[in-house]
């Protein structure tokens, strides 16, 4: 890389700053989005360039990063934003291909979840061509250096999908494999065949278990299968009470340790009456009844709040919802925020009230 | 409760506070059905309005690279007024209204938008969606009315002041951005008494408005102009280039002024527009707030082109009504209004576009004098007041 010259900066700085008076008062990555939306610097981006069904449930999009990318790790999420129904939503996507593809592309493998309103939109909408907002990967749920010699996976459902990322990356250098896998049905079973052509090739032992037939696998039953378990260095993803299930088991045998864990976190909140608001700077807790607002309970409580018209018209008192339920007092619409959304949900406080507990960034 | 400006005839004395309560739940229903739609569409429109402005404008400022040649100038000097218009009222004015803030787009979002005007959003924000939308046309508190430099209600007191207001409105017709500024400031008042001059916080919003009025001036008159320069030179006529661009970028900054005045002035001031006194409108209802609304708004009827150039202010009583619905909604909800101001006998001001602007000037006018007779002590609180009650 050539060296920039003290004067060559300056004299780019420069104009720069002459290109910014120039699209002020937005910046000029505005304009260029409107032109070449993946050269957006200050926003990532990716487009989907294929869109692949693996099973009736769920679809591979093959992704192309923009500016600003930075690959990921085998095992790692990545923070999807998609727009459904005009409406940005923010879920998290294991990323399913292998690390460091030429192209400098991603997979990720969408499953059908029960009312999944982003899954849903994803399955039946996603085409080639459509944009999505990114986020960097992120998630501690990767590979360890050196690569263990002998390794187990205990994967259900779309629990496959960051193990498929790390078998598809890291396969030749992990020694002995072995894989169980628990779906509904052999056909359920989301990369089944190339899974079970890993397994033919001798690459894997692949223990694949259907639960619609057999029923639920119990810890205790896989030392029967995997009778050296406590001796693998372990990634389980699934369901969260198999993983508690899991969790328990290990420690029981003092292998805590060697046990790694990739927890979906449920996207579908249930609306109830009233919650407690808590606001992540201030530490505040407040309960707020069911048809007070937020505004009226938090101001009662002693918090600063920003307010204006009291009344829904002014936006004035927005605040960042982290995590939580509220419901609008004038029409009964209901915003949810879960930790993927980010700091993107922003929720009027002067006329929302709790419907489950919620986090504030304020 | 709302106590109307002690007019002629009052123009609510056949409806009860029921009635009014039974409006106020009948215009909710109407706001349930746009929420229920409202979505994709919506996001598609703004997107797609925001990526026609922005390529228009890109378009004549390139045009006006080349503003040497008249009709470069001309063809520049056109769009770059269309995009000027398009930016303030059918994108700016109604994001800042948190319109598309249900799309959790971080870009379009009243929070995170600025737009070509001298006012700060934020500034902006806080006098116009907080008060001027809270406080329709009640005198003294929602200061849209006259702006403060004018007398438009036959109840606010003459001075000799306003018989110069005719000259005032055009001037600040001219130069409205400036105007909006300085009331967003409030600047009057504040540079009124050195104590308020000196106040730290109205000092850094006054630094704020200047910091942007400097880099607007600084694109619009010095950036633009250079960059024609070259084409300048290379015909031999450097400072027709650079005084073509200044005269074209003045010329649009203008005509999106008095445009944006005249639309500005329909909204609360022709004829047939109620104004309300100061009094109470503490412990005001829903439906009172509603109805305040309906009668302190006035629309204007034309094409689908009409209502996009005045960022669907032209349906500024469906606006005053429902401030955060998207606006390219107010079309679909007008005739759903209308039927509701006729079954509850109330006036639906409406009219063309050169119309309501005369009928406003013509206010502008006449209230430059004094009244020629004392108005009348007449009651007119909403809801109406039974007579024992007004005895009291």
């Amino acid at each position: 890389m050539t060296q920039t010259s003290p004067f060559t900066r300056r004299l780019r700085n420069g104009a720069w700053r002459v290109v910014e008076l120039i699209t002020t008062p937005v910046v000029p990555a505005d304009y260029l989005d409107v032109i070449a939306p993946l050269r957006n610097p200050t926003v990532l981006r990716a487009r989907i360039e294929a869109v692949r069904p693996e099973t009736t449930d769920a679809v591979t999009l093959e992704l192309r990063p923009g500016r600003g990318w930075e690959p990921h790790q085998p095992g790692q999420y990545v923070r999807l934003g998609v727009d459904v129904e005009g409406v940005r939503l923010w879920r998290a996507y294991s990323v399913t291909s292998a690390a460091d593809r030429r192209d400098g592309r991603f997979t990720v493998t969408v499953n059908a979840v029960r009312d999944g309103v982003v899954s849903g939109h994803l399955l039946r909408h996603a085409r080639k061509g459509m944009l999505v907002h990114l986020d960097l990967p992120a998630g501690d749920f990767v590979l360890t250096s050196p690569r263990p010699a002998r390794t187990l996976f205990v994967t259900a459902g779309s629990g496959i999908t960051p193990v498929m990322g790390m078998l598809r990356s890291a396969l030749p250098e992990l020694g002995d494999v072995v894989v169980v896998h628990s779906a509904r049905t052999p056909e359920a079973v989301v990369f089944g065949a190339e899974l079970r052509e890993l397994a033919a090739q001798g690459r894997i032992r692949l223990i694949e278990r259907h639960t619609g037939a057999d029923g639920r696998l119990k810890p205790a039953a896989l030392a029967d299968l995997v009778p050296d378990l406590f001796e693998r260095e372990t990634w389980a993803c699934g369901p969260g009470d198999m993983l508690d299930d899991l969790q328990e088991h290990w420690a029981d045998a003092g292998a805590a340790e060697r046990l790694h864990v990739e927890r979906f976190r449920p996207t579908v909140l249930v609306a109830g009456d009233g919650g407690t608001v808590t606001f992540e700077k201030s530490g505040l807790v407040v309960d707020v009844a069911a048809g007070a607002t937020v505004l009226d309970a938090a101001e009662a409580a002693g918090q600063l709040m920003k307010s204006g018209c009291r009344m829904g018209i002014c936006f004035k008192c927005v605040l960042p919802m982290r995590e939580g339920i509220v419901r609008d007092v004038r029409d009964g619409k209901l915003t949810t925020a879960t930790e993927v959304d980010g700091d993107n949900v922003l929720i009027q406080t002067c006329i929302s009230t709790a419907a489950g507990p919620c986090r504030l960034d304020a | 409760m709302t106590t109307l400006q002690r007019k002629e005839v009052n123009p609510i004395a056949h409806l009860s506070p029921e009635d009014i309560e039974q409006l106020g739940r009948e215009l909710d229903a109407i706001r349930d059905e746009i929420l229920a739609v409202r979505g994709e569409k919506d996001a598609r429109y703004i997107r797609r309005m925001i990526a026609v402005q922005r390529r228009l404008e890109l378009g004549s400022r390139a045009v006006l690279l080349f503003s040497v040649f008249p009709p470069a100038w001309v063809l520049g000097t056109i769009g770059l007024s269309i995009s000027k218009i398009l930016e303030n009222m059918e994108i700016g004015h109604n994001i800042l209204h948190g319109q598309y803030d249900f799309m959790r787009d971080p870009k379009i979002h009243s929070t995170t938008w600025e737009w070509d005007s001298a006012s700060p959003a934020e500034q902006w924000k806080h006098s116009h969606n907080e008060l001027h939308h809270k406080y329709t046309n009640v005198v003294g508190r929602d200061n849209d009315l006259g702006y403060g430099i004018m007398r438009v209600d036959e109840q606010q007191k003459w001075a000799p002041a306003h018989l110069g207001q005719p000259f005032y409105n055009f001037v600040n017709a001219c130069f409205f951005e400036y105007g909006i500024a300085a009331y967003d400031l409030e600047l009057g008042r504040n540079l009124r008494t050195k104590k308020r001059r000196n106040n730290p916080e109205f000092r850094a919003r006054a630094r704020q408005v200047l910091h942007k009025i400097r880099r607007q001036v600084t694109r619009d008159y010095v950036v633009h102009p250079a960059l024609a320069l070259p084409v300048g030179f290379a015909v031999g006529n450097p400072l027709g280039a650079l005084f073509g661009t200044m005269a074209a970028n003045f010329v649009a900054n203008l005509v999106r002024n008095l445009w944006s005045h005249s639309v500005i002035m329909c909204g609360h001031f022709p004829n047939g527009v109620e104004t309300f006194e100061r009094t109470s409108i503490t412990g005001e209802t829903r439906g009172e707030w509603y109805l305040r609304q309906m009668l302190g708004s006035a629309n204007i009827s034309g094409s689908k082109l009409m209502h996009i150039m005045t960022g669907n202010l032209s349906h500024q009583i469906e606006h005053h009504l429902f401030p955060d619905l998207p606006a390219s909604r107010y079309a679909e909800v007008a005739p759903k209004v209308r039927a509701l101001f006729e079954r509850y006998q109330l006036k639906y001001v409406t009219g063309p576009l050169v119309f309501q602007v005369a009928s406003a000037w013509a206010k502008v006018f006449r209230l430059a004098l004094p009244n020629r007779k004392p108005a009348r002590e007449i009651d007119h609180s909403i809801p109406p007041r039974h007579p024992a009650e007004v005895a009291a």
